[in-house]
């Protein structure tokens, strides 16, 4: 059984369909890259499966248990994280009492000293240990984007959403992100990857979707939707085609 | 020593104000009391929270007339002073789900519209409430400076009360999930918390001892009318003396509240014709040069000397 099936899933505002009828099965462990051109909707649809808004229709199951209707925090306590794709942390807090936040209230951490142990936990794994005493508004932009990514950890998550981690970082920061989110996928937690840089949906995602117009207009393994001559069209453009073509001429 | 038990002995110290015997020494000590119960029920809205409420009138005003008519019906004086908190935590419990989902100036509109109904309806209320021709207590057959010592050590003993339960949000999850709530709260809801259900929670923590305090202030001054209790300066003062000792920490309205007293008397002293005015421009001139009020600025001055020193 899928971890995380979304079926039918359609969100109007007013006059505007910004995702309109979307079909999707996840299975537990993949890492799955969403991408489309800016507003094909995939945002919208992190927010339907966080549950900032409720579906015009159709329907997000979790593990068996429909999380369309419920409060974004009653979904976090379930084990669905996610990232923004503009960083939110409190930023008048330390990055440790930062990633406790979501330890105590998300995944319900007993006691203080518990929870501080698991938010040293997330923290050690991003690398962020010697950050752990700074303000959050003290960090860089690609520390934040850690921080994002230790906060959403210490969820303790079994499906990890997220939005953009990479957007704004320079080569060598991405390229420690992505060990990152190697390393958290690792673990066992299942991921879906919104991504502008084509590089890095390629050389983590095992599945990629793409939305145009908030549809899926196409779905499958990274090599044949590079091929696709629907998303070459609506997204990759000829360039990409072209350019991935001459990287590989036998393929 | 830790900071909270400092308080608590100059809590203690403050309790033997009636020693001195002055009158005009014991009632700035309850006038004290009463603006720190108001002003720390304030801040765990407005400080901790982030939450710009304007209703501590409206809780006050309530707390008082529940009081006073429960007194004129023949209960017991701490019953009603019970009584008149309880109520004004369900109104609190009851308005805050209604209006909390609002944010920032709509969500101080609309608080301050509480206090502005609650006087129309009381005025209007005349079988109940006398109307405007307000309401008179019962007389209590005990010695008059028996009575301001009662009603001095029951007002302290509220803000007791109150700062204990400061001490309780401010140590503990609560108070976690209001600063987060503060700071980003779409992102607190995005860690797990239930923004909802804190945000009524410290709305009604900010409203109890609030409701308790107007039922004392009643059952102090034996005379209450609406414009009286109802008044918008009782709302505006506890903002004031919280800014002013720092919002968000657990000592500063408690100092704030003490400071504006003093202040305010040693202006209506000197200025007596102008002493509204030259309050004014105090409170601005503190606020503007003290934006984190003073607890703010002596934390901030430690914190530096700390780093310096880290640095050598």
């Amino acid at each position: 059984m899928s971890i995380l099936e979304l079926k039918g899933l359609t969100q109007r505002f007013g006059g505007l369909i910004a995702v309109n009828d979307v079909d999707l099965s996840v299975e537990a462990g993949e890492i799955v890259g969403l991408i489309g051109p800016n507003g094909a909707g995939k945002t919208t649809v992190v927010n339907l499966i966080t549950g900032v808004f409720r579906p015009s229709s159709g329907t997000v199951t979790f593990k068996g248990r429909r999380l369309d209707g419920l409060k974004p925090y009653q979904i976090s306590r379930m084990g669905v994280a996610r990232t923004y794709q503009v960083v939110q942390p409190f930023p008048e807090m330390s990055v440790l009492e930062n990633v406790m936040a979501p330890a105590i209230f998300a995944a319900g951490a007993p006691s203080k000293a518990e929870a501080m142990r698991a938010a040293d936990e997330a923290i050690d794994f991003l690398g962020l240990k010697d950050l752990r005493d700074t303000l959050a508004s003290e960090l860089t932009l690609a520390e934040r984007k850690r921080l994002e990514l230790a906060k959403s950890l210490a969820m303790k998550p079994e499906v990890l959403l997220l939005d953009e981690v990479n957007a704004g970082l320079n080569p060598a920061e991405i390229e420690i992100a992505l060990e990152m989110i190697r390393a958290i996928a690792a673990r066992g937690v299942t991921i879906i990857l919104i991504e502008h840089l084509m590089k890095v949906v390629m050389s983590l995602c095992s599945r990629i979707v793409v939305l145009h117009h908030g549809a899926k207009i196409a779905e499958g393994k990274p090599d044949e939707i590079t091929k696709n001559e629907k998303v070459i069209q609506a997204y990759l453009g000829n360039r990409y085609a072209k350019a991935n073509a001459a990287e590989k001429p036998n393929v | 020593m830790k900071r909270p038990v400092i308080a608590l002995i100059a809590f203690a110290i403050i309790a033997c104000l009636p020693l001195l015997g002055d009158n005009y020494l014991l009632r700035l000590g309850t006038m004290f009391a009463m603006y720190a119960v108001l002003a720390q029920s304030w801040n765990i809205i407005g400080g901790y929270a982030g939450y710009p409420s304007f209703a501590t009138a409206a809780f006050f005003g309530l707390g008082a007339y529940t009081g006073a008519i429960l007194q004129g019906l023949g209960w017991p004086m701490p019953l009603a002073w019970v009584a008149a908190g309880l109520l004004a935590a369900v109104f609190a419990g009851a308005m805050g789900s209604a209006i909390l989902h609002l944010k920032g100036h709509y969500f101080a509109i609309a608080s301050l519209v509480l206090a502005e109904v609650l006087l129309e309806v009381t005025t209007s209320w005349t079988s109940l409430t006398g109307g405007g021709m307000g309401l008179n207590l019962p007389i209590i057959r005990m010695s008059i400076a028996a009575q301001a010592r009662l009603f001095f050590w029951s007002m302290l003993g509220l803000a007791v009360l109150t700062f204990l339960m400061s001490w309780y949000v401010s140590a503990g999850r609560i108070g976690f999930a209001l600063r987060c709530i503060r700071q980003n709260e779409d992102a607190s809801s995005m860690v797990g918390i239930n923004t909802t259900r804190y945000k009524v929670v410290a709305f009604v923590m900010s409203s109890l001892f609030v409701g308790a305090a107007g039922a004392l202030y009643a059952s102090w001054v034996f005379y209450i009318e609406p414009p009286d209790v109802y008044s918008v300066m009782t709302t505006i003062r506890p903002i004031v003396m919280t800014m002013l000792g720092g919002a968000g920490t657990l000592l500063g309205p408690v100092i704030g509240s003490a400071i504006f007293l003093v202040i305010e008397e040693v202006v209506w002293r000197n200025f007596l014709s102008v002493h509204a005015a030259v309050l004014g421009i105090l409170i601005v001139g503190l606020i503007f040069y003290l934006p984190n009020g003073i607890v703010g600025a002596v934390a901030r001055r430690f914190r530096k000397r700390g780093a310096e020193k880290g640095e050598t």
